[in-house]
């Protein structure tokens, strides 16, 4: 199954814009530590982003960022540089206005892929 | 909450702002709230106080020539620098600088990996390469030596060595400053300095000969403010073919000596990595009897209850790097000197694996036993998994850990050593009233330091996070350092609000120390620009700042 999620998000990265292909390189640099899907470290189930979204949520959101339909780039500037709990704000040295907006493109594609 | 710099007027800060654009370009100087709001320390303990450490504006550069323009503008101006690299010393002030209304200079454009052989084994890099960065620069182009990586994995190994960080693998690594080799250095004059063989322009060891020629000036530039550190240059475990674990467990309390005299002795012949001590009784502190003989260090009672309850009193957890049969070789060797020198102790194989581990091995170990270390970080895996402790968990489903600070003192690196820093932290939080980090004959060291034993006494230590309870909370820590200090246990690292009160305890002949260095500074800094008040290094411009934070 994880073949399938991977080609078909592949395929929507194929058919969509660069920034979708850019926001997936730097969604996985600078999101994907956190907020993957991934299992976390030492067992645990969840990396720490997603686990905290998922206990946050319950089953009314998506745990994982890649799945959700609501983050256009407004929400996630808010998030990125105002920071939520634990997570510190990220500067725009680290990551600039255009990047998120290509982190919202990647997301969009992402989201409607099922990945 | 805009501030300016210490004596620096509007008019003039908004020249040198022009300046800095001129320098960087527009979009590369950041004034404005919702910009600086990212150069505040997210965890601060201050946050939102007329004292809390916000910079004026923050700067950019993308090159070392960018850099120097900047220090001069500095120079011309008198506004204090603060330099950063990827800005992730949290528990340590975070991006924040040490004087509120200070300049950031975001080095964070700067993270080209200059460098990496794998057949010499060294890297260098720019400030704003963090350990994930350099850990897939050297993923996808197959390289094979690893990094030696702190916990979260954000951070930069140019910032995390200044700030004397610390990785988990073998010992010489694992010392992150010690572990540099070569630095390229902009001073206070704007000057460009390369330490080591850098010093030789035609040389080809700059990376494999750090002392050069003469006094070596590198250690002024770790925790100091004798310049921006524009590159640096770091010696790389090659990567192992096997890796081993295997777990010592002994029953008595006083078996704890000859358990760190045996691993001291593997570790000094570079036979073993970071071993990770454990108390082998926390479980029996819910019994109330137990808690009552551990609180009172009753290690006769101890004992009978650790017999009783068919539990070891220590555990030590040892690693092991190079082939599989070195791996074996060293793993029966220091059960033979262990079994030679502690009557009862035990043994538990642990895994066998060859390096790299799979992504499976990494997350989940299937180690016949519990095992307290953090696989990634043993394989020179850099994440942020580790984050959880600061957040939302299923343990803490309403709030964050708001106020993250990490203190660790130093204790020698032998088993009556560490029992009597037990008792002596006891006593220090007893009377301190400090019962949610309650130190106890159960606490153990880390071996981060090769050479050296930390223990925490300090992490999280707030009592709720209200400005007031935060105060409280600061004074506590205040208060927790000196006593440490009075018996002798200094702390390797500490966040801006915290830096006057350990320097002040490095105290030998009237602080000797810290007046050398300030001559230096005052010397190579006349105006006292760069990051003043760094490890309580005040340069004579702000010299009245010294131990402002400490007034409420």
């Amino acid at each position: 199954m994880g073949l399938t999620l991977v080609a078909s998000t592949q395929i929507a990265l194929a058919q969509d814009s660069d920034a979708a292909v850019r926001g997936k390189a730097k969604f996985d640099h600078s999101c994907a530590p956190c907020h993957g899907k991934g299992p976390g470290d030492d067992g645990r189930e969840m990396l720490p982003g997603t686990h905290s979204l998922k206990i946050k949520y319950g089953d009314t959101l998506p745990a994982a960022l890649e799945d959700r339909t609501d983050l256009t780039s407004e929400v996630i500037s808010v998030f990125v540089r105002m920071g939520a709990w634990s997570m510190p704000p990220f500067r725009k040295t680290e990551l600039s206005d255009k990047e998120i907006d290509d982190i919202a493109s990647y997301i969009a594609v992402s989201s409607r892929a099922g990945n | 909450m805009a501030v300016l710099p210490p004596n620096v007027s509007q008019q003039q800060f908004d020249a040198a702002i022009e300046r800095l654009k001129s320098v960087v370009g527009d979009e590369w100087v950041f004034t404005s709230d919702a910009d600086i709001h990212a150069y505040r320390d997210h965890f601060s303990y201050i946050k939102d106080q007329p004292n809390e450490l916000i910079p004026c504006a923050a700067v950019g550069p993308d090159s070392v020539e960018q850099v120097q323009a900047i220090v001069r503008i500095a120079n011309e101006f008198k506004i204090p620098l603060y330099s950063i690299s990827t800005g992730k010393n949290f528990a340590y002030g975070g991006p924040s600088p040490n004087v509120r209304g200070s300049l950031t200079v975001d080095l964070k454009r700067m993270d080209r990996v200059l460098e990496v052989d794998d057949k010499r084994n060294f890297a260098l890099v720019e400030p704003g390469v963090s350990y994930i960065d350099l850990y897939n620069y050297i993923q996808e182009r197959g390289l094979k030596v690893w990094v030696d990586t702190p916990d979260p994995g954000w951070g930069s190994p140019i910032g995390n060595a200044l700030d004397h960080g610390i990785g988990y693998t073998l010992g010489p690594y694992r010392d992150h400053f010690s572990a540099h080799c070569g630095m390229e250095v902009v001073l206070p004059d704007g000057e460009i300095l390369r330490t080591g063989m850098g010093a030789m322009p035609t040389s080809d060891s700059w990376q494999e000969y750090k002392h050069g020629f003469g006094p070596d000036p590198a250690g002024l530039f770790g925790q100091g403010n004798f310049g921006i550190v524009t590159k640096m240059g770091f010696r790389l475990m090659p990567q192992p073919e096997h890796w081993r674990n295997g777990l010592v467990t002994v029953p008595r309390r006083q078996d704890f000596i000859a358990m760190v005299d045996t691993v001291n002795y593997l570790t000094d012949l570079g036979m073993i990595g970071e071993p990770w001590y454990s108390g082998g009784l926390q479980a029996l502190m819910n019994n109330t009897e137990f808690a009552e003989a551990a609180n009172d260090f009753n290690e006769e009672e101890m004992d009978r209850q650790a017999l009783a309850a068919g539990l070891p009193s220590w555990r030590v957890e040892l690693q092991f790097y190079g082939s599989e049969g070195t791996t074996l070789a060293n793993w029966e060797y220091a059960k033979e000197l262990m079994a030679r020198n502690i009557p009862g102790v035990q043994f538990t194989d642990g895994e066998s694996l060859p390096v790299p581990l799979t992504d499976e091995q990494i997350q989940k170990s299937s180690t016949p036993y519990e095992s307290a270390m953090r696989r990634n970080i043993t394989q020179g895996r850099p994440g942020l998994g580790i984050w959880y402790m600061t957040g939302r968990t299923d343990f803490n489903p309403n709030a964050w850990n708001e106020t993250h600070i990490g203190l660790f003192s130093l204790v020698g690196r032998g088993g009556e050593a560490v029992f009597q820093a037990q008792r002596d932290f006891a006593d220090i939080s007893r009377r301190l009233d400090m019962p949610g980090f309650f130190p106890n004959s159960l606490a153990v060291p880390v071996n981060w330091y090769q050479n050296s034993f930390l223990m925490g006494n300090g992490f999280g230590a707030a009592k709720g996070n209200s400005p007031q309870q935060k105060k409280d909370a600061t004074r506590l820590l205040r208060r927790l350092l000196e006593e440490n200090a009075k018996l002798g246990y200094g702390d390797y690292r500490a966040p801006p609000i915290l830096q006057d009160d350990v320097a002040d305890q490095y105290s030998f002949n009237n602080n000797i120390l810290r007046r050398f260095n300030e001559k230096l500074k005052n010397a190579i800094d006349p105006n006292g620009i760069i990051s003043p008040g760094r490890a309580g290094i005040w340069p004579e411009a702000y010299a009245d700042l010294r131990g402002a934070l400490r007034e409420d």
